[in-house]
């Protein structure tokens, strides 16, 4: 297999081959690190615009002039549907994973790498698909970014539904499509092109995160594109997997003995294993950095991908706990509540680890560092709520409230998100051969990690209080009225929170063109992509094929020269 | 920038847990027999996990202030961890988390696993874009018949939710835009909806339901307060799903007989 990514050797010189249409991993990896750094400010206006209309209701805003019930639920809409496929999936696996797998394990790149490049330009398509929705008639869809039939398979259900629906599940299937490709090509390479001694227990455990995504992107990608034709065969040939009889606003649809229930089950197939998606490259690196930045190796290596693979495993067995209301057995809901309590042990073992991994450390606080720190903070908050809403008797209360919008936000949206920006300052010098900019990085960080929470922690109060979600006004039920403060104390936090990404992004484009050159080893880390040129070459390491004599984690080994021994070190150092 | 670290952590988890305990905003005052077993399994729930959060949240913060890297440092640890370790807590986490489930799942048996009793209240919620309609089945204690060919939700009312007024078992049928209960009576809720899927939530009465179009869903619940509740609905239904609002009156039996009397009466 080796051989078949050796094949294009040569740097190609011309401007569309290098930059545009490329087959090297690393350019690539950065394509998909810019359109996720797009998509994740379109998401995050489009957020910033449906809290600003929560708290001012009547606002005429610029661009979009005055926000109607139909086009918030489209802001929400959006806002999930591209956060989720556009920034969640496509920085840590497409960016990161892309750009540093390969390194790491000490291949000269993917094992497909056309493949790759197929991968990247059909997501770009799906990307342009969805954006496209908001300037059709109608506009983009109302029915949420989980799409639940009959509301999304049925044009008349209202603003929205009609031809912006149908490019809001075409885009969904071509996303698949881009995913999984991209999936093969990282399983065939984590399995097919590890360097000399790169054992499956020597992969530093990004590299696993990435497998393992990979997998799991493998197996729930091909339900969801499969459902998504369905419910665009509903949509427009008239067929009836997911609507039954069904009168809207007095009229007879021509649909009979269709289940909503079907595409609840499928999309969930698909949307909980999603979740792992989103954390497990986040847990990867925040692993990878706590253990360089604490210099001690990695507390319980083997525990860890264990713990990782166990997350993956149960991940496809709980779906039905998003759906304890939605009229599926009750007895049914009982096992998918235990399964989902079990899923929990791993979490925990995980953030078991990564504070023995810090125990008695040298911890040192540069901005990786504090992302990853930041990382374990968000990852226990998020993560503590899942008790409650894994219990079916918990969720009577919770279901559809703000509870679960907290929830979901502080774990896979934040906290993986915290897993980007960690791996951003991290890599940065690797990728882009500058330092980014410290004091900026710190301050970025206090900002976002205290805003964050003051967003989403208060959502949890309004859950208990029974705030429902998904309302474009609060003002027409009288207890939902008296909660607003809090929505308005978030409106507040959103808005300085958001303020503070420019702080990001200023830094990250200073430091590309103005940042201090950095070194090959900036971190003093252990793993293979420190051991090669900065940044790297088309080959990665420059004709030469790294040997590996070391497990990833080789910190504050007794009696070795320096504080760290790289797994290319020679075998005679003393670790193992 | 440990110390600082370590602050702001420990100001954020204070912070939060404060409004948990303080209960600043929390669940309505329950008005039916299940808030007793739901609020004590939340309670039971919050104290768990809320001590898991302290210590994991302040041990979080007390350790990178601790550790951080100083000229007088000892050396680290060098260790690859600790397998005896690794298993007490995946143990205790396991035990921590079923338990709580097991305990849960009897809340949850009572609550969905039985059928309403015999001498139930009969009502029928309809929920449909963007409205809830009540219907009882009257003296004969049975549903008329409803037609989809019939519905016209511009009408409200029995025209809304399709009945056969031809049908005999559809003459005393009652159909409204408020539900009544009577106090201290089983309530044998059947669920639908006509068009796509609502969600029938009652914070007060701790019950929620999907309303899922081509299901009959049955569910039951005992109302223990008398008083007026909010309904919301808590399924995206479309761009009126914010107004789809209703009320619960729960009344004494005999308000319930005399409302009920009356609305017959208008029918004849």
């Amino acid at each position: 297999m080796a051989t078949a990514a050796t094949v294009h050797s040569h740097a190609p010189q011309g401007f569309i081959r290098k930059y545009i249409f490329s087959l090297d991993h690393k350019v690539i990896g950065i394509q998909y690190f810019f359109l996720a750094l797009t998509a994740v400010w379109v998401g995050m206006f489009l957020s910033l615009l449906m809290r600003i209309h929560l708290y001012w209701p009547n606002a005429v805003l610029p661009l979009v002039g005055e926000i109607k019930p139909e086009t918030y639920l489209s802001l929400l809409t959006m806002h999930g549907t591209i956060m989720v496929f556009f920034v969640l999936t496509t920085a840590p696996q497409g960016g990161f994973g892309n750009y540093f797998l390969p390194i790491q394990i000490g291949a000269p790149d993917m094992a497909f790498p056309v493949l790759n490049m197929l991968s990247f330009w059909t997501t770009f398509v799906a990307f342009v698909t969805i954006i496209a929705a908001f300037f059709v008639t109608g506009g983009a869809p109302l029915h949420g970014w989980t799409g639940y039939a009959p509301l999304s398979a049925l044009p008349s259900a209202g603003p929205g539904e009609q031809l912006g629906a149908d490019l809001w599940i075409t885009s969904i299937a071509i996303f698949c499509l881009a995913s999984l490709m991209g999936a093969l090509n990282f399983i065939t390479t984590t399995l097919d092109l590890r360097a000399k001694g790169m054992t499956l227990m020597r992969m530093p455990l990004t590299v696993w995160s990435w497998f393992i995504t990979a997998i799991l992107g493998l197996l729930a990608f091909g339900v969801l594109l499969s459902a998504g034709i369905l419910l665009l065969m509903d949509r427009n040939l008239g067929t009836s997997f997911y609507v039954p009889l069904v009168v809207v606003n007095g009229q007879i649809m021509g649909h009979k003995g269709g289940s909503p229930l079907l595409w609840q089950h499928l999309f969930w197939f698909f949307g909980h294993p999603e979740v792992y998606i989103a954390i497990l490259p986040g847990m990867g690196v925040t692993s990878q950095i706590l253990s360089t930045f604490s210099r001690k190796p990695i507390f319980g290596y083997k525990a860890m991908v264990y713990a990782m693979l166990a997350i993956g495993f149960f991940g496809f067995m709980v779906w039905g706990h998003h759906m304890f209301m939605s009229g599926m057995s009750p007895y049914s809901a009982f096992a998918f509540s235990l399964l989902t309590m079990c899923i929990g042990v791993p979490s925990a073992i995980k953030t078991f680890n990564w504070l023995g991994t810090m125990w008695k450390g040298h911890i040192r606080f540069q901005t990786p560092m504090l992302y990853a720190i930041g990382f374990v903070s968000l990852f226990v908050s998020g993560g503590l709520s899942g008790p409650f809403l894994a219990q079916p008797v918990l969720d009577i209360q919770l279901h559809d409230t703000y509870f679960v919008v907290g929830h979901f936000h502080l774990i896979m949206g934040v906290a993986a998100i915290f897993g980007m920006f960690a791996a951003t300052y991290y890599w940065f010098p690797k990728m882009f051969g500058r330092m980014m900019n410290e004091t900026w990085g710190r301050v970025h960080f206090f900002i976002t990690l205290a805003g964050t929470y003051a967003i989403f922690m208060p959502m949890h109060y309004l859950g208990i209080a029974g705030g429902t979600r998904r309302y474009s006004q609060y003002t027409e039920v009288a207890y939902l009225q008296k909660l607003m403060p809090i929505h308005q104390f978030m409106t507040y936090a959103a808005i300085i929170t958001i303020a503070a990404q420019f702080i990001f992004v200023i830094n990250l484009f200073w430091s590309m063109f103005k940042g201090p050159k950095a070194s090959d080893n900036p971190w003093e880390a252990t793993t293979l992509e420190w051991t090669t040129a900065t940044p790297p070459p088309h080959d990665n390491f420059g004709g030469k094929t790294p040997v590996v004599n070391h497990g990833p984690y080789e910190y504050g080994v007794p009696g070795a020269a320096r504080d760290y021994v790289m797994q290319t070190d020679p075998a005679t150092t003393t670790a193992h | 920038m440990g110390l600082a670290l370590m602050a702001v952590i420990w100001v954020i988890t204070l912070a939060s847990t404060y409004f948990f305990v303080a209960k600043t905003w929390w669940l309505p005052v329950g008005a039916a027999e299940a808030a007793h077993f739901i609020d004590g399994q939340l309670a039971l729930t919050f104290v768990l996990m809320g001590i898991v959060f302290l210590a994991a949240q302040l041990s979080l913060g007390y350790i990178v202030w601790r550790y951080r890297q100083q000229p007088s440092s000892p050396p680290v640890q060098y260790s690859h961890g600790n397998t005896k370790l690794e298993i007490l807590w995946t143990v205790l986490t396991t035990i921590l988390f079923v338990g709580l489930n097991l305990m849960g799942s009897r809340v949850w048996a009572s609550q969905r696993f039985d059928q309403a009793g015999p001498g139930a209240v009969q009502v029928e919620v309809t929920g449909m874009q963007f409205a809830w309609y009540f219907r009882y089945p009257g003296l004969d204690g049975k549903y008329g018949a409803t037609s989809p060919k019939l519905m016209d939700p511009s009408a409200g009312g029995e025209a809304a939710v399709g009945l056969n007024t031809n049908d005999p078992a559809a003459k005393d049928d009652v159909v409204t835009g408020t539900m009544y209960l009577p106090l201290d009576r089983e309530v044998d809720v059947s669920l639908r909806a006509v068009d796509v899927i609502h969600s029938f939530f009652v914070p007060s009465l701790r019950f929620k339901q999907d309303a899922v179009p081509g299901l009959n869903i049955h569910m039951h619940f005992k109302p223990t307060a008398i008083g007026e509740y909010e309904i919301a609905c808590a399924e995206l239904c479309g761009l009126g799903h914010y107004k789809m609002h209703g009320m619960v009156h729960v009344v004494s039996q005999e308000d319930f007989d005399k409302w009920l009397a009356a609305r017959e009466a208008e029918k004849q």
